[in-house]
């Protein structure tokens, strides 16, 4: 019938040609003098648009950020900004000058603290905290932005972007906007004849600005070797011979701490010493940071894909094409949509470590001063019912675990938390409740901010020991299980002596002694590197350390 | 400062004797023990001065297990702690006494 007659299907892109002619006044070339970009970004926004400003867990639109938040809150205004990464002072102050008022995000790091003061203050409206992988579909789905603001290395007079090795979000923000009817905005750093390789085509790209200064680059995951202590390194004896050797643990994703950079600097020694090169940590979803070169030397990390880079290893990387994943230019391609699917998908563990775990194994690092968010840790940090593929530890780790209807055999990815029982301060990590559940009460939000739920996680690491969760049958196991790694926390005290060495016997609790591990053995000696001077010279002089991390 | 003084019993150490053994270092999260002779015969002493206050009991519950699992009478500790936490207080206490009885044989 002819209902539909009458009825616009392309009103987005209309709307895109009367964005673009407004903006021709302001800028009639696609590059754009940096001292006109707040007018071009009024020209092209209307009130209430989806905005995606590109801040990713490193690289952030900066000079794009700050252009927004100069612009007249009369013209452009209630915006609905969308971020992977609240990071920087621009961002929050879009929402303190009216520019913005809703948000949909991933992680808030820094700004964790002024995110909560303006959510108190009722100047923002939080519609969700995701996760990278579910942001990233909603942009597909119900969050597509109308425009995109996003950063890159280098671009070629017609608007092909380079982003060098933190390619990150780039490309699927890029794609959710330009293939909607949206407009992207890219900033860079500098102009050039011809880009070393083409990250995003200029068929994508609206306008282009030379950003002011050079977007900084945080060195996020680095983690000096010196800081590491005795009670890590014995924690990392246990991962490694307590589950990394048990299951064959071949494909893994590392989370980012002292706690596993340590077991990275034992696998050269330690893993070594139990003849676990070859069989184990083979297969990363990991960024390329300093402490995973020992292992690479050694020959235990045979490929790394990457969510984003690490500052100062752009020579390292460019230098081992066979591990890690390169363009044709020789510098690191990343790429965090990708290597979330990789985390998820298709490796075997996950580890990584938490502020707070409760009795059923829920963990969070949400507290009532902070809203930090999640990044991607509940991405990998979850067992993936969707795979089908089977290896020996998701095999393995499927057996260990509670049987499933009908007896049908199955796999389960290993999710290891991986945390002392008291943090700094004497702050107990094992808790009765979360502070999760009061910061949602506080905020009226549905579900308190967990990063990784108890059914997600198989084992729990302290300097106690093990508690493998897959086998324990009842909540009460459970609990029992993780009281019995709790230590002297509160929860660990009022533990039933003779219930935990009852899990003992049946191995779901394992003690350092269990495992044939004497804790006086967990010494600096066994660190393939004891400082970032080491670091450097396991790498050959490649590996270019970021001033602070120089002490020499 | 907060300062603790405990008497634990537990199983006779080896040989008499050895000069005073110190390990770890009063740094932040970390800890310095002293041990030397001292104490009854069948009985452990334990001096103890933290930075971090409140947290009696926790230290009781980690010295009674030392007590219980090392064969450390006839010994006394002086712990001066710079907030370490448990799991490093128990790791100096085990090197303290190796050292200090390993020392005398």
């Amino acid at each position: 019938m002819s209902t539909e007659r009458g009825r616009v299907w392309d009103g987005a892109r209309r709307d895109r040609r009367e964005r673009l002619e407004r903006a021709r006044a302001v800028a009639p070339e696609r590059w754009v003098e940096a001292g006109r970009v707040t007018a071009l970004l009024e020209a092209i926004l209307r009130p209430g648009d989806r905005v995606c400003l590109e801040g990713d867990n490193q690289k952030q639109a900066d000079a794009l950020a700050r252009a927004l938040a100069r612009a007249d809150p009369a013209r452009v205004h209630d915006l609905h900004l969308l971020a992977s990464v609240l990071a920087l002072p621009e961002h929050v102050e879009l929402f303190e000058r009216g520019i913005a008022r809703r948000l949909d995000f991933s992680f808030s790091g820094p700004q964790g603290l002024r995110l909560a003061q303006l959510v108190a203050a009722r100047r923002i409206e939080i519609g969700a905290i995701h996760t990278y992988l579910e942001l990233y579909a909603r942009y597909f789905v119900d969050l597509t932005p109308r425009v995109a603001l996003v950063a890159a290395l280098e671009a070629d007079a017609e608007g092909n972007l380079y982003t060098g090795p933190n390619t990150e979000e780039t490309p699927t923000l890029v794609e959710a906007t330009a293939f909607k009817d949206g407009l992207v905005v890219a900033q860079v750093d500098r102009r050039v004849e011809r880009v070393p390789r083409v990250d995003v085509p200029a068929g994508w790209v609206d306008f282009l600005t030379v950003a002011p200064t050079p977007s900084a680059i945080e060195p996020l995951f680095t983690r000096d070797p010196a800081m590491i202590g005795e009670i890590q390194i014995l924690m990392a004896m246990m991962v490694v011979k307590g589950i990394y050797a048990e299951y064959g643990v071949r494909s893994l994703n590392h989370g980012i701490g002292f706690d596993s950079a340590a077991i990275e600097l034992v696998l050269p020694t330690y893993a070594a010493e139990l003849g676990l090169a070859g069989r184990i940590c083979e297969h990363w979803a990991v960024n390329p940071h300093p402490t995973l070169i020992p292992a690479v030397e050694s020959g235990f990390v045979r490929s790394v894909h990457a969510f984003g880079s690490e500052l100062g290893m752009e020579a390292y990387v460019a230098a081992r094409p066979d591990v890690f994943f390169t363009g044709r230019d020789g510098s690191l391609r990343s790429n965090r949509a990708l290597a979330q699917t990789a985390g998820l998908y298709a490796c075997d563990l996950f580890i990584g470590s938490t502020l707070q775990i409760d009795l059923a194994g829920n963990s969070s690092t949400a507290t009532t001063s902070r809203i930090t968010g999640f990044g991607g840790a509940p991405n990998m940090g979850s067992d993936a019912r969707g795979r089908r593929h089977a290896t020996e530890a998701w095999l393995r780790a499927g057996r260990e675990g509670p049987p499933g209807p009908g007896a049908m055999p199955r796999g389960r990815k290993l999710v290891v938390q991986l945390l002392e029982t008291f943090r700094e301060h004497m702050e107990p990590a094992f808790v009765e409740r979360l502070d999760a559940w009061t910061v949602a009460e506080k905020l009226g939000w549905a579900l308190p901010p967990v990063m990784i739920y108890g059914d997600d996680v198989t084992h729990v690491v302290t300097e106690e020991g093990i508690a493998n969760l897959l086998l324990c049958r009842t909540e009460e196991e459970r609990a029992d299980a993780i009281r019995g790694v709790a230590g002297y926390t509160p929860v660990g005290l009022s533990r039933s002596r003779r219930a935990v060495e009852n899990l003992r016997d049946r191995g779901i609790v394992r003690r350092p002694a269990d495992l044939g591990i004497d804790p006086r053995a967990a010494t600096r000696d066994l660190l393939a590197a004891r400082s970032v001077k080491d670091l450097v010279r396991w790498s050959g002089g490649l590996y270019d350390p970021p001033a602070r991390f120089r002490r020499w | 400062m907060e300062r603790l003084e405990l008497e634990l019993p537990s199983a006779r150490s080896a040989a008499a004797g050895g000069a005073p053994v110190v390990v770890g270092v009063v740094a932040s999260g970390n800890l310095e023990v002293l041990v030397e002779r001292g104490g009854t015969p069948d009985r452990c002493r334990f001096e103890v001065s933290t930075s971090v206050h409140g947290f009696g009991a926790v230290w009781r519950a980690v010295l009674e297990d030392f007590a219980a699992r090392r064969a450390v009478a006839g010994l006394a500790f002086s712990v001066n702690d710079a907030g370490a936490t448990p799991a490093v207080v128990t790791l100096r206490l085990e090197q303290a006494a190796e050292e200090f009885l390993g020392a005398e044989r």
